[in-house]
């Protein structure tokens, strides 16, 4: 006999996002989930944004690594709430990880939540989190054909940010072509240039949480 | 890349509506996949081997039916394959293209006594 189920494998990691957003929502937090290759910047732009925005906004921090605890150590000794998970394999970070990071964090003391995802622009895409806004750091090194390499990533973002535009006098990379690629997958999706190294450009980021924020 | 997360998701569904029909034997799974899901069918096959043992599906066959990615063109909304990772509309050369097709994972079936 045959049985039709039409359901989603990855329904119940989804049951479980919606059920930390909820969460999230109710303790009045904006979770962003970062999501790039290792080595875009993700530990550096959270580092940036921490030190011009940790007068002004509490923070908190979920550190998703493979092993090791390099990143959550760095972040620290800035003072700020940090919980490293370690997927132990997994290549990216789920609800149910989530979930349980989620009931060691200060929820209550914090307004951003900055959660830095398993470097990987394949699998991180497909699980949802229970995070507000998908953002992707992307960088100058990568080169301009990676929205057509991997378009699932650039679908599902909100945000992307180039990072490591100080580079662009050494690299070849069309910043018009790439901008056209994003944007033939995503029409809503915001581009920002920057720099974690200079600082340029990341007032645009700064601004754009900010606007996340008020809409919470 | 993660079909052990997704093996164990699979299991977890399959053993769920088996028990809702009262089944006591899975012979055959059949999984709907988009070709952009970074998903191995061997690998599944293989983890599933190994997990399933000892459940309603133990032995169980798992079928594939793979769905192409597929857009649609904003611009003259012509739907098409997407192939050698060709963004650009076959009809009118536009650029701003909707995905529609091959990010599916879902169980479209399950073959149970």
């Amino acid at each position: 006999m045959e049985i039709k189920v039409l359901k989603d494998i990855l329904s119940a990691n989804d049951q479980l996002a919606q059920g930390n957003r909820k969460l999230l929502d109710d303790k009045g937090v904006l979770a962003l989930n970062l999501m790039s290759t290792p080595g875009a910047g993700k530990t550096s732009l959270i580092l940036a944004t921490i030190e011009r925005l940790k007068d002004k906004v509490s923070i908190g921090v979920i550190e998703g690594d493979v092993s090791s605890s390099i990143d959550a150590e760095r972040i620290s000794r800035e003072g700020i709430p940090v919980l490293q998970i370690n997927t132990g394999g997994e290549c990216h970070l789920d609800a149910v990880m989530i979930q349980r990071a989620l009931g060691n964090m200060p929820l209550d003391d914090i307004d951003l939540l900055l959660i830095e995802n398993v470097g990987n622009l394949v699998c991180t895409a497909e699980f949802d989190t229970g995070a507000h806004r998908n953002v992707v750091i992307a960088s100058i090194p990568e080169g301009d054909d990676k929205p057509l390499k991997y378009p699932l990533m650039f679908t599902v973002a909100d945000v992307i940010l180039l990072n490591k535009t100080d580079l662009l006098p050494y690299l070849r990379f069309d910043i018009d072509a790439y901008r056209r690629s994003v944007r033939g997958l995503n029409d809503k999706v915001e581009v920002f240039e920057v720099s974690c190294e200079t600082g340029q450009g990341l007032e645009q980021w700064l601004s754009w949480i900010d606007s996340q924020l008020k809409r919470l | 890349m993660h079909e052990l997360a997704i093996t164990q998701a699979l299991i977890g569904l399959v053993n769920e509506h088996a028990d809702r029909a009262g089944a006591t034997k899975v012979g055959r799974i059949n999984l709907v996949v988009g070709e952009m899901s970074g998903f191995v069918d061997q690998c599944v096959q293989f983890y599933f081997d190994q997990m399933s043992v000892g459940t309603v599906m133990e032995g169980a066959e798992l079928t594939f039916k793979r769905v192409p990615t597929t857009g649609r063109c904003r611009d003259c909304g012509k739907e098409f394959e997407i192939e050698e990772m060709d963004w650009t509309c076959p009809a009118c050369g536009g650029n701003s293209i909707q995905l529609i097709g091959g990010n599916e994972l879902f169980v479209e079936s399950i073959e149970v006594d």
